[in-house]
């Protein structure tokens, strides 16, 4: 463990000495996963949104498969993606192979089961108080969807945080689509990857570090929204 | 204030416009969960104006009678006329206000505002509304934080803001202070002046008294009287009626 205190210096110093691949690293890291996390919750929310307020056969069918999602693989979805936008795949005329556009199409696929499963719980939850009353107004299922998308505005930041903390943390499917490429698709979890195959701990466990800082900060964010709104009784 | 604005005086003229919905007429109507029947061959004649009250004691099916009548749940049995109109029909042409009411997580304007637009009425007219139940001042209030009596007048706002023309009440001022009964059933009392039917669930015996134009009592999912107010007071022909004025316990 004498990596740790070293780990920490060094973190320190590349954050104060405003090392700018580091920055490229991590703005890079912020970029795909924000953009990752903003396309699942548009596709997710509706989703979720459609199955909380939805009576259709095989629903239930539809509930196991979008929980069972929230599983999926890292790689796998990786793989699924490279098998895509390879120059031999279905996509690959597309040329998105090694670029951050596939690393955000990857991410999207990996955290939109975790957007539409959590939120559609959320939205159900609200749906159950409303119900009666919406029914006595006459909404129609467009009004619907979109009052409980509003109303559970604050508690579906939380949703959108584990989306965003699932995407940022994983290095599989990055890796495979992106390929780590200096400059141009390395991020915060495949250089901590590289840089410990290449035996540089330390580095690592600064990457590493700088990582969790950061989903602190977004988390604290997204918590101190969701206090001041608490006590207004927004959520 | 103009009476167009808060969405009152026209329920008169739009009964013109469109058929009307009332009187009604209610023929033997029974609801049963499972084996339970908790409606049992009701029937009733309503006409198209005053204020009637619906009491029993609890669990005599009260609440669920008001669901019926405006189309939130489906009967087992019988018919629900609305002068040719089913209840699911005639939904949209009611409001009602229930017990405890439910409001949006959003501002108290809001609430108003989101079902202006919803039912595509004149937005303009959410101040005016939130005036008439002596909200105006709270209009940019979160609606969640409003005391009980606030919330309330809130929620008859937005029932009001849908031009109604039957307004069900669901025991809307049980566990309110005097003051805040009082500003409901000033409230009520001038829907029912513009011409909106009222029908109301109390079991407030002041308040029936006030109010009441006509009383339905209804004991175990039967009626078990349906008689002009002047009458009902003085001299309640049904015994259940009699026990329940006299303060006896009724079940």
């Amino acid at each position: 463990m004498q990596n740790m205190g070293d780990a920490f210096g060094l973190a320190l110093q590349l954050v104060f000495s405003g090392d700018a691949d580091l920055l490229e690293v991590v703005m890079l890291s912020l970029q795909v996963s924000l953009t990752a996390t903003t396309v699942a919750s548009l596709i997710g929310l509706p989703i979720g949104a459609l199955v909380a307020i939805g009576r259709f056969p095989g629903r239930n069918g539809v509930l196991i498969v979008m929980n069972a999602l929230m599983g999926l693989p890292p790689v796998v979805v990786g793989l699924l993606v490279y098998l895509h936008l390879s120059r031999s795949g279905p996509l690959g005329f597309l040329g998105l192979l090694y670029t951050p556009t596939a690393m955000i199409i990857a991410q999207t696929i990996l955290i939109t089961p975790i957007v539409a499963a959590l939120s559609r719980q959320v939205l159900e939850d609200l749906h159950a108080e409303y119900a009666e009353q919406f029914r006595s107004l006459c909404l129609t299922k467009l009004q619907i969807v979109q009052a409980l998308l509003w109303d559970a505005r604050y508690s579906l930041l939380t949703v959108g945080l584990a989306g965003f903390g699932r995407a940022v943390a994983e290095v599989g499917a990055v890796i495979i689509v992106g390929g780590n490429i200096d400059h141009l698709t390395r991020v915060m979890t495949t250089a901590i990857a590289l840089e410990t195959s290449k035996g540089d701990l330390a580095l690592a466990l600064a990457l590493g570090i700088i990582l969790l800082v950061i989903a602190l900060g977004v988390n604290a964010a997204v918590q101190s929204v969701r206090m001041t709104a608490a006590k207004q009784a927004y959520v | 204030m103009s009476d167009a604005l808060i969405g009152l005086a026209p329920a008169a003229a739009r009964r013109a416009q469109s058929a009307a919905i009332l009187p009604l007429a209610v023929r033997d109507l029974v609801l049963r969960f499972r084996e339970a029947t908790v409606l049992d061959r009701i029937s009733f004649d309503l006409g198209g104006t005053g204020c009637t009250m619906v009491m029993g004691p609890n669990g005599s099916g009260k609440s669920l009678l008001l669901k019926l009548l405006h189309g939130l749940m489906q009967p087992s049995e019988g018919q629900i006329d609305w002068t040719g109109h089913s209840a699911t029909d005639v939904t949209a042409r009611q409001a009602l206000v229930f017990q405890k009411p439910v409001l949006l997580r959003r501002s108290v304007a809001a609430n108003i505002d989101f079902v202006l637009k919803a039912r595509g009425k004149d937005p303009g007219r959410c101040d005016a509304l939130l005036d008439h139940v002596g909200l105006g001042h709270k209009a940019l209030q979160p609606a969640r934080l409003l005391s009980g009596g606030e919330a309330q007048r809130l929620a008859l706002a937005r029932a009001l803001a849908t031009d109604p023309e039957v307004l069900f009440l669901d025991e809307p001022t049980a566990s309110l202070d005097p003051a805040s009964v009082l500003a409901i059933e000033s409230i009520v009392g001038d829907a029912r002046d513009r011409g909106v039917r009222i029908i109301f669930v109390t079991h407030d015996m002041g308040q029936a008294r006030r109010m009441a134009n006509d009383v339905l009592f209804l004991q175990r999912g039967r009626i078990a009287e349906h008689t002009r107010a002047a009458d009902f007071f003085p001299e309640p022909r049904s015994q259940a009626a009699r026990d329940y004025l006299n303060g006896r316990i009724v079940v």
